[in-house]
C-alpha cells in the first residue's frame, strides 16, 4: 500500500464524520444540537427520532452499496457492474411488489425473502460441480433481473390505483426513519460483512486481473468468487429491503474513487465504504431540504449530483489515464 | 523436483501425452492450432483440472497440490493480460508475492523481491505507470517480473512473444534462456525458428499427442514438419524457411 493510501483513508473517514455530524442539523425546521441533547422539545425529537436514524440508514446503505459496487466490478471484471447487476435487488423488489399487491404490511420482510430466493437460485444455477465462473454468474444474474422485471410489470398491470402508486414509490427507492433496533442489526451485519470483504482485499486485487491469474498465484478463485457473491448479495438484499433500489451509488462512487486512488482494493474498499456512506447522506439531506417540505426521491438526487461530478472527473482524468 | 506426465489427457484437445521434464533448461512446446499446447501448459500450471492420466510435480499429482505451495514453485504467464482497472506496473508485479503473503501488508522482503524482478526484466523505469498505458513489450516484461517474484523453480509461458516485435522477441528469449540455467522454462510458441535458436528441447504436439520430443534440430526436421503442419520446410544452417 502506498503512503498516499493511508492519507486517503484518513481523509475519507474525516469527510464521513463531518458529513454525518452536519447532516442531522440540516432540515426544514431549524434545531440546535445543544437543545437536542438537553432533551428540549421539539429539537430532541426531531434530532433523535426524525433525522438521526435516517442519517444512519443513509450511511449504512451508501456504504454497503458502494462497497458492493467495487466488489462486483472487480469479481465480474466488468466496469458496468453494480450491486443490482446480479439479481438480488430485483428479487427484493419482486418480494416487495407482491407484498403490496397482496396487502401485506411487511414489505421489508417480503423483499428480504425475495432477495434470499434469488440469491439461492443464482448460486444453484451458476455453481456447477465445484466450478463457478464469474461469467455464468453475470449471465444468470442479468437473466434473473429481466425475469423479475417482467414479474413486476405483470403485477403492476394488475394492481389497483393506490397499489400502483405504492409500487412506484417503492421502486423509486428512498430513505425513511427506521427504528433504532432495526438500525442496530443492520449496522452489525453491514459492518461485519464489510470487514470480511476488506480483509480479503489482497485477493480481490488478483481476481480483478483474472481467474487464472489469481489461481496461479495461490488464490482459491471459486471459493472467493462464491463468498464475494454471497457477501455482496446479502449487503444489497438487506439494504434494498429497507430502502428500495437506490441507483448510482454503487456504480459512480467506485469509479470516481478508482480514478482518484487507483485500483488497489486495500485502499479502494475502505474508502468506498466511507465515502459511499457520506455521499448518500449528502444526497438524502439535499432530497429532504432542497424543495422542503416536499421530498425528492433520493435516487433522483444520487444520479443528478453524482452524474455531473463523475463526467467532470472522467473528462479531467481521461488523458492521463489513457482511456 | 519436476514434472512427470503419464498418459496425460483432457476432456478436449489432449490425449495420451507422456513425458518427463528436467529441473532446468528451456523447453518449447510447438504444434498447429488445436494441437493441445495451451491445454497441456494449463494442466502443468494446475489450472486445468480434472485431467486424465497422471501429471505429477515433485512426485505429487498437480491437482492435489495445495494452491499456495504450488504457486511458490510454479509460475504461469498467460498469453496476455487485459486489465479493466488502473493497477500500476508495480502493483501487478507485487501480486506475484501472494503465495508468500501472510496478511494485508507487503513486507520488506516482498519489496526486495519485486525490486529484483523488475531489475532483471528492466521494468523499473515505468513502475508507477498504469499497466494499461504500457506497450505490449513492456506489459510482457511486467508480467514476467510478476512471475519471478514468486521465486519459482518452473516458469510456464503461453506464447510469450506473440505481441512483441522482432527485437523484443529476441531479447525476451535471451532473458528466458538466461533464466533457464537455473529454472525450468516451458514456453508454448508458434515460431519454429525461435524454438530452434533458443530451446534445449522441443516438444512437438499434433492432435493432442506428442509427435516429437527431443533436441530442436532432431525434432524440427522437414519430414516431421511436413507431416504435422502440412508445410514444406527447408533448413538453412540453424534456421528454416517454409512454403505451403
Amino acid at each position: 500500500m502506498k503512503p498516499s493510501g493511508t492519507r486517503s483513508l484518513l481523509l475519507s473517514a474525516l469527510v464521513l464524520v463531518v458529513v454525518a455530524i452536519a447532516a442531522p442539523l440540516a432540515g426544514s425546521s431549524h434545531i440546535e444540537l445543544g437543545r437536542a441533547f438537553a432533551g428540549v422539545s421539539p429539537d430532541h425529537e426531531i434530532f433523535f427520532y426524525a433525522r438521526l436514524p435516517r442519517v444512519i440508514l443513509a450511511l449504512l446503505a451508501g456504504s454497503a452499496l458502494s462497497l458492493t459496487g467495487v466488489l462486483f466490478q472487480c469479481m465480474l471484471r466488468d466496469p458496468l457492474a453494480e450491486p443490482y447487476t446480479l439479481g438480488v435487488s430485483s428479487g427484493a423488489s419482486v418480494g416487495a411488489v407482491i407484498a403490496i399487491c397482496l396487502g401485506f404490511r411487511a414489505t421489508g420482510l417480503a423483499s428480504l425473502a425475495g432477495a434470499a430466493l434469488v440469491l439461492l437460485m443464482v448460486l444453484g444455477m451458476a455453481v456447477e460441480g465445484r466450478r463457478l465462473s464469474s461469467f455464468t454468474l453475470l449471465l444468470t444474474g442479468v437473466t434473473m433481473n429481466s425475469m423479475a422485471f417482467a414479474v413486476i410489470l405483470f403485477l403492476h398491470n394488475l394492481a389497483s390505483f393506490s397499489q400502483s402508486f405504492a409500487i412506484s414509490r417503492w421502486l423509486m427507492g428512498g430513505l425513511e426513519s427506521v427504528e433504532y433496533s432495526t438500525l442496530a442489526w443492520l449496522a452489525g451485519v453491514v459492518l461485519g460483512i464489510s470487514a470480511l470483504v476488506m480483509l480479503w482485499a489482497p485477493q480481490w486485487n488478483l481476481l480483478a486481473v483474472g481467474d487464472d491469474w489469481a489461481a496461479s498465484r495461490g488464490v482459491s478463485t471459486v471459493r472467493l468468487t462464491a463468498m464475494g457473491y454471497v457477501a455482496g448479495s446479502v449487503l444489497t438484499g438487506l439494504v434494498t429491503a429497507l430502502t428500495g433500489p437506490i441507483g448510482f451509488v454503487g456504480l459512480i462512487v467506485p469509479h470516481a474513487l478508482r480514478l482518484k486512488l487507483g485500483a488497489d482494493h486495500r485502499v479502494l474498499l475502505p474508502c468506498a465504504f466511507l465515502l459511499g456512506g457520506a455521499f448518500l447522506i449528502v444526497c438524502d439531506t439535499l432530497s429532504r431540504t432542497v424543495i422542503a417540505p416536499t421530498e425528492i426521491p433520493v435516487g433522483v438526487l444520487t444520479a443528478l449530483c453524482g452524474g455531473p461530478f463523475f463526467l467532470w472527473l472522467l473528462k479531467s482524468k481521461r488523458r492521463s489515464l489513457w482511456l | 523436483m519436476s514434472f512427470v506426465a503419464k498418459q496425460l489427457g483432457f476432456a478436449y484437445g489432449l490425449h495420451d501425452a507422456s513425458f518427463e521434464l528436467p529441473q532446468n533448461g528451456l523447453i518449447t512446446i510447438a504444434g498447429p492450432n488445436g494441437a493441445g499446447k495451451s491445454t497441456l501448459l494449463g494442466i502443468l500450471a494446475g489450472l486445468r483440472s480434472p485431467y486424465l492420466g497422471s501429471c505429477t510435480y515433485g512426485g505429487r499429482e498437480v491437482r492435489h497440490w495445495p494452491r499456495r505451495d504450488f504457486a511458490r514453485s510454479v509460475a504461469f504467464l498467460p498469453q496476455s493480460v487485459r486489465l479493466e482497472f488502473p493497477f500500476t506496473a508495480e502493483e501487478v508485479v507485487l501480486m506475484g508475492r501472494t503465495p508468500y503473503a501472510s496478511g494485508w501488508f507487503q513486507t520488506p522482503e516482498d519489496r526486495a523481491a519485486a525490486e529484483d524482478a523488475m531489475t532483471t526484466t528492466d521494468t523499473l523505469a515505468f513502475r508507477a505507470r498504469d499497466f494499461r498505458t504500457l506497450s505490449g513489450g513492456e506489459r510482457q516484461r511486467v508480467i514476467l517480473a510478476s512471475a519471478l517474484t514468486q521465486r519459482p523453480r518452473v516458469l510456464l509461458l503461453d506464447e510469450p512473444a506473440t505481441h512483441l516485435d522482432l527485437r523484443h522477441q529476441l531479447s525476451l528469449y535471451r532473458l528466458l534462456s538466461e533464466l533457464a540455467k537455473t529454472l525450468l522454462v516451458v514456453a508454448v510458441t508458434h515460431d519454429l525458428n525461435i524454438a530452434l535458436q533458443f530451446s534445449d528441447r522441443v516438444m512437438l504436439l499434433a492432435d493432442g499427442r506428442v509427435a516429437g520430443d527431443g533436441a530442436p534440430t532432431e525434432v524440427l526436421n522437414p519430414g516431421l514438419i511436413a507431416r504435422v503442419f502440412g508445410v514444406q520446410a527447408t533448413m538453412h544452417g540453424s534456421w528454416m524457411t517454409y512454403e505451403a
